[in-house]
């Protein structure tokens, strides 16, 4: 049906479509423009972060390429293409969740990776994507807001995922994934009686949670979140001295390369997922305001791209990688400035490491896809 | 299929604002969030900035103290008496090892460890904290140093530190002297400064190095380092350094201290040389001496108790702290107190038959020579050491007159000497005996007093330092050893301020004179008890002396043969020179050396030869 309408003949010239090079490569300049600026951002961050290694740098710089390339290939790819491919995808992720798994008991604790041989891969990150494409194919299939039964199934088709990665257990990527699937129902018209129902079943859950579905290293994260003077030397360690770094980075930060938290190692996981603190600590305030005046263009962007879509799975996506990619920044800024709860999330495009940066740019590949294949429609 | 267009086109505008609409509430949500964070980074950067910046300074700096380096000390012609030498030493630190007795099994085999060693590792090992280091081996010599380089690495937590550690190159020759430092203990934690201590190990124990403490000691230093999160020191921040203790230069003459403990040979006593001049004190030895060294880093208790339990006690600083009875010694000082009072004069004779009665009274005061003297002046008695003359002189002066006499020459109490551990000596009164014994005071006790026996007490130090008063005419320089100091930034030794002299009253000037030649005589006088020293080359005034230390009862006599060593009498001498213009006194006492004139003098003698004609 939906690729019946796609197929009816309307003209092929749109005027509102930007002409040119970066066109012609299926490429948003202004996402583009917001991201190179982050990412540069990034690394003049992680140089300081990573005690001036130029080692590192390189590295990173070798992932970015590598990133953008991938969002380059994404960006090719007709979101026709992209809804074609969604359940294969999703399909896809299930059983190699299944395949860690599996493999996951014959080693010990958590298990992520899958060793492929020449490289390493992670499924969680494929689900990042797979799920709200998957979800956004299945909505798109009926008129919206879904029904009831297409919610429940919808929610099942979330649940699966997201329960087998926290097995593993990986609280911020379940975390990732459920928001991601979550964000398409809310963008599909969930309806608002739902959600304040949710929120309601969510409580008692969480106690139910609480008790018997965390693991005692998660427990402890909630408590220490709760209270980080619990245990100042193990567990509190990381918020404690992360909010240090920002506290003392006042409204100017101590300066580029002059951090004392991060340089004398007080400062815990300073390229990853705490490199906020250090950004913090030495760009201070106004370094802050910066980096989320990025973020916020980024994600506003994503969003007037959404809205600008022109088909319900284009839209549905769109609006929920963006979303997605809020959900990365604000867990990542609040866990390291004490106001969440310590889930290993990385900074966005920042955060030294090379899994969560293709995916992410991936996504954005599928934004631009998304913006750079419209046609004209009547309005 | 123009109508399903129109339903789906209208669908289409329906779910584009349904979108839309949820597009905008997730814009509110995203500020709303954003809103959140900044708040929240507002509270930390802003208004707890001040606060979170105390945090990470506490966190970064720490403050460490640079301990100064101790003060030199010299002898009058610059010889070095105390140092700072580098030596290295073997540090374990227990919280860093594992398994502390595998460790010294180990280290044992690269190094020896002896069992005073472990011992003091043992008993430093409860005294401080798991993460200070602690001394297992000290003063390596540079073949340890280089063996235990190459194999340290097996052994974490042990370390080789090199450290200042003080030395006295004269060893036993300027023990009682300089003293030593040691390590602080307990008790002296509770007085000192305990900041202006914090990285210094050391603290004078003893001597000058205990009295001048606080000049050798010199100013802590204080280092702001920064540390990473496991304490290791990044940078130095800010360094206020140290300031040296100030160099001591000393009025002791190293040379003559050793040439007088030579002399000594294998006798034990003390002997003190004061220039009557000023006080400076030229030597003040006890024989035997001690190895000051050993105290340094910690003496082990077999060698303390070797030290503690030697019949010779070495550790006892007889010159300071040897209270014996100043026998004859005293005589010139009593004559000249007759001489003042008026109770006596020059030519006054007194028949000494070799035994002096108390009027009334059956018991007999004896003379040390049994004939007896015969008739005798105060010349003659001074010369000869006639004990008869005295029993009546101090009969007849009184306790009261002699002890306000003796008291000016400063019998009795300490001279305020700047060497730690004086003694006061004890010049009996009737106060003090009433206080001190619950009892009266017996004529027949002023008679002994007469010839400095009984209760009085007095120390070599305070024996030289009376007779320096003696031969600068009653004027009384304190003692004191050490002259200038030198700080770092001084470009010369500064001198201390000397001690105001004090200028004994004289009622007639001539009486000095007279006991300044019969003192003369007792060298160079055909009968002269010290007439064996005579000397050409420049004339000495001085007097014998014997301290009992055991009494002879009645009817019985001395016979030294008799009498184990032990208990053999103490010679004493006393004497000062040239005679004309005296630049040195003297007091020597030979424990057990029987006889001032044969045993004494020469010491006296050997002594003025060195610092007078330059003897070597």
């Amino acid at each position: 049906m939906n690729q019946a309408y796609q197929r009816s003949g309307l003209p092929e010239s749109n005027p509102t479509r930007a002409s040119g090079l970066l066109a012609d490569l299926h490429l948003d300049l202004p996402l583009l423009t917001g991201l190179i600026l982050l990412c540069g951002f990034g690394l003049v961050v992680l140089y300081s972060a990573s005690g001036q290694d130029m080692g590192q740098i390189q590295r990173q710089l070798i992932r970015l390429a590598l990133a953008f390339l991938v969002m380059f290939l994404v960006a090719q790819i007709p979101p026709v293409q992209l809804r074609r491919l969604a359940p294969w995808l999703y399909g896809l992720g299930i059983l190699l969740l299944l395949a860690v798994m599996i493999v996951g008991q014959v080693g010990k604790g958590a298990q992520r990776w899958l060793d492929l041989g020449l490289f390493r891969f992670q499924p969680s990150e494929l689900t990042k994507l797979a799920v709200p494409m998957m979800i956004a194919w299945f909505l798109a299939e009926k008129s919206l807001p879904p029904t009831w039964k297409r919610l429940a199934t919808a929610g099942i088709m979330i649940l699966v995922p997201v329960l087998l990665i926290a097995k593993q257990p990986d609280l911020g990527t379940s975390l990732l994934v459920a928001s991601a699937g979550i964000f398409v129902l809310f963008l599909a018209g969930l309806s608002w009686r739902f959600i304040v129902g949710m929120v309601l079943v969510a409580i008692p859950s969480g106690w139910v949670l609480w008790e018997w579905g965390m693991r005692e290293y998660q427990r402890n994260r909630v408590l220490t979140f709760l209270d980080p003077e619990r245990d100042p030397l193990g567990t509190g360690y990381h918020i404690i001295q992360s909010k240090i770094a920002i506290g003392s980075g006042g409204i100017y930060g101590k300066g580029w390369l002059n951090g004392t938290q991060s340089h004398l190692e007080f400062l815990p996981e300073r390229t990853t997922d705490f490199i906020f603190a250090v950004l913090s600590e030495e760009f201070g305030f106004v370094g802050i305001l910066l980096l989320l005046a990025l973020y916020l263009f980024i994600i506003f962007r994503g969003l007037y791209i959404a809205s600008h879509a022109q088909d319900t799975f284009s839209r549905l996506l769109a609006g929920a990688l963006t979303l997605v990619f809020f959900v990365y920044l604000f867990v990542n800024t609040g866990m390291v400035s004490g106001i969440l709860p310590v889930v290993g999330v990385p900074l966005p495009l920042i955060s030294y490491g090379g899994t969560s940066l293709v995916t992410i740019m991936a996504g954005f590949g599928i934004l631009m896809s998304i913006h750079t294949h419209r046609k004209l429609l009547p309005t | 299929m123009a109508l399903l267009t129109k339903i789906r086109l209208k669908d289409h505008l329906r779910e584009t604002r349904l979108f839309r609409d949820r597009v905008v509430v997730a814009v509110i949500l995203v500020l709303l969030l954003v809103s959140g964070l900044i708040l929240r980074l507002i509270n930390l950067q802003i208004v707890n900035h001040d606060h979170f910046t105390t945090l990470s300074q506490d966190n970064r700096v720490k403050v460490q103290p640079l301990p100064p380096t101790r003060g030199l000390i010299y002898d009058r012609n610059g010889t070095i008496l105390a140092q700072n030498l580098p030596t290295y030493s073997l540090e374990v630190t227990p919280e860093r090892v594992e398994d502390m007795e595998k460790t010294l099994a180990g280290i044992g085999r690269i190094v020896e460890i002896s069992d005073s060693d472990r011992r003091r590792f043992e008993r430093l090992r409860k005294q401080k904290r798991r993460f200070d280091s602690i001394p297992i081996r000290i003063r390596l010599d540079p073949d340890e140093v280089a063996r235990l380089a190459v194999s340290r690495h097996r052994f974490p937590g042990v370390e080789i530190q090199a450290k200042l550690l003080r030395d006295y190159p004269l060893g036993p020759v300027t023990a009682h002297v300089i003293g030593y430092v040691g390590r602080i203990n307990q008790e002296e934690l509770k007085t000192i400064d305990t900041s202006a201590y914090s990285g210094t190990s050391h603290i004078g124990k003893n001597g000058v190095e205990k009295t001048y403490e606080e000049m050798l000691h010199g100013k802590v230093g204080l280092q702001q380092v920064e540390v990473n999160a496991l304490g290791r020191v990044i940078r130095v921040l800010q360094s206020q350094p140290p300031e040296p203790g100030r160099d001591l230069y000393l009025s002791l003459d190293a040379g003559l201290q050793a040439a007088a403990m030579e002399a000594f040979g294998d006798y034990t006593g003390g002997a003190v040389a004061i220039d009557p001049r000023n006080g400076q004190v030229l030597a003040l030895v006890s024989q035997p001496g001690y190895d000051p060294n050993l105290f340094v880093e910690g003496i082990s208790p077999k060698e303390y108790r070797a030290l503690q339990q030697s019949e010779e006690k070495p550790l006892f600083n007889r010159a300071l702290r040897g209270q014996y009875p100043p026998g004859s010694t005293v005589k010139p000082f009593i004559g000249l107190g007759g001489l003042e009072t008026g109770v006596t004069d020059i030519t006054r004779k007194t028949f000494c038959p070799g035994f002096f009665r108390l009027p009334g009274r059956k018991h007999k005061y004896r003379d040390w020579k049994k004939a007896g003297h015969g008739l005798v002046n105060l010349s003659d008695a001074i010369t000869q050491s006639c004990d008869v003359y005295y029993y009546d002189l101090a009969n007849r002066m009184g306790v009261d007159r002699l002890h306000a006499f003796l008291s000016r020459f400063g019998f009795g109490r300490r001279t305020g000497i700047d060497v730690a551990g004086e003694r006061p000596g004890l010049l009996p009164s009737r106060e003090w005996k009433r206080r001190a014994r619950k009892q009266p005071w017996y004529p027949g006790e002023t008679l002994i007093m007469g010839i400095g026996q009984g209760y009085f007490l007095s120390t070599p130090l305070q024996l030289a330092h009376a007779t320096a008063v003696l031969a600068a005419g009653g004027i009384d320089h304190p003692p004191r050893v050490v002259q200038a100091t030198l700080g770092s930034g001084d470009p010369a030794p500064v001198p201390l301020p000397p001690p105001q002299p004090v200028v004994l009253e004289k009622s007639l000037p001539g009486n000095w004179d007279d006991v300044v030649d019969a003192m003369v005589q007792v060298i160079e006088g055909r009968r002269g008890t010290a007439r064996r020293i005579r000397d050409e080359r420049y004339r000495i005034a001085g007097k014998t002396g014997t301290a009992q230390v055991f009494t002879v009862k009645q009817d019985e006599e001395y016979d030294a043969d008799k009498i184990s060593r032990k208990n053999r009498d103490h010679a004493l001498f006393i004497a000062f020179a040239p005679v004309e213009d005296p630049r040195i006194a003297v007091a020597v006492i030979v424990e057990n050396g029987e006889h001032g004139g044969s045993t004494a003098a020469p010491i006296a003698k050997r002594i003025m030869d060195y610092y007078l004609m330059g003897d070597r």
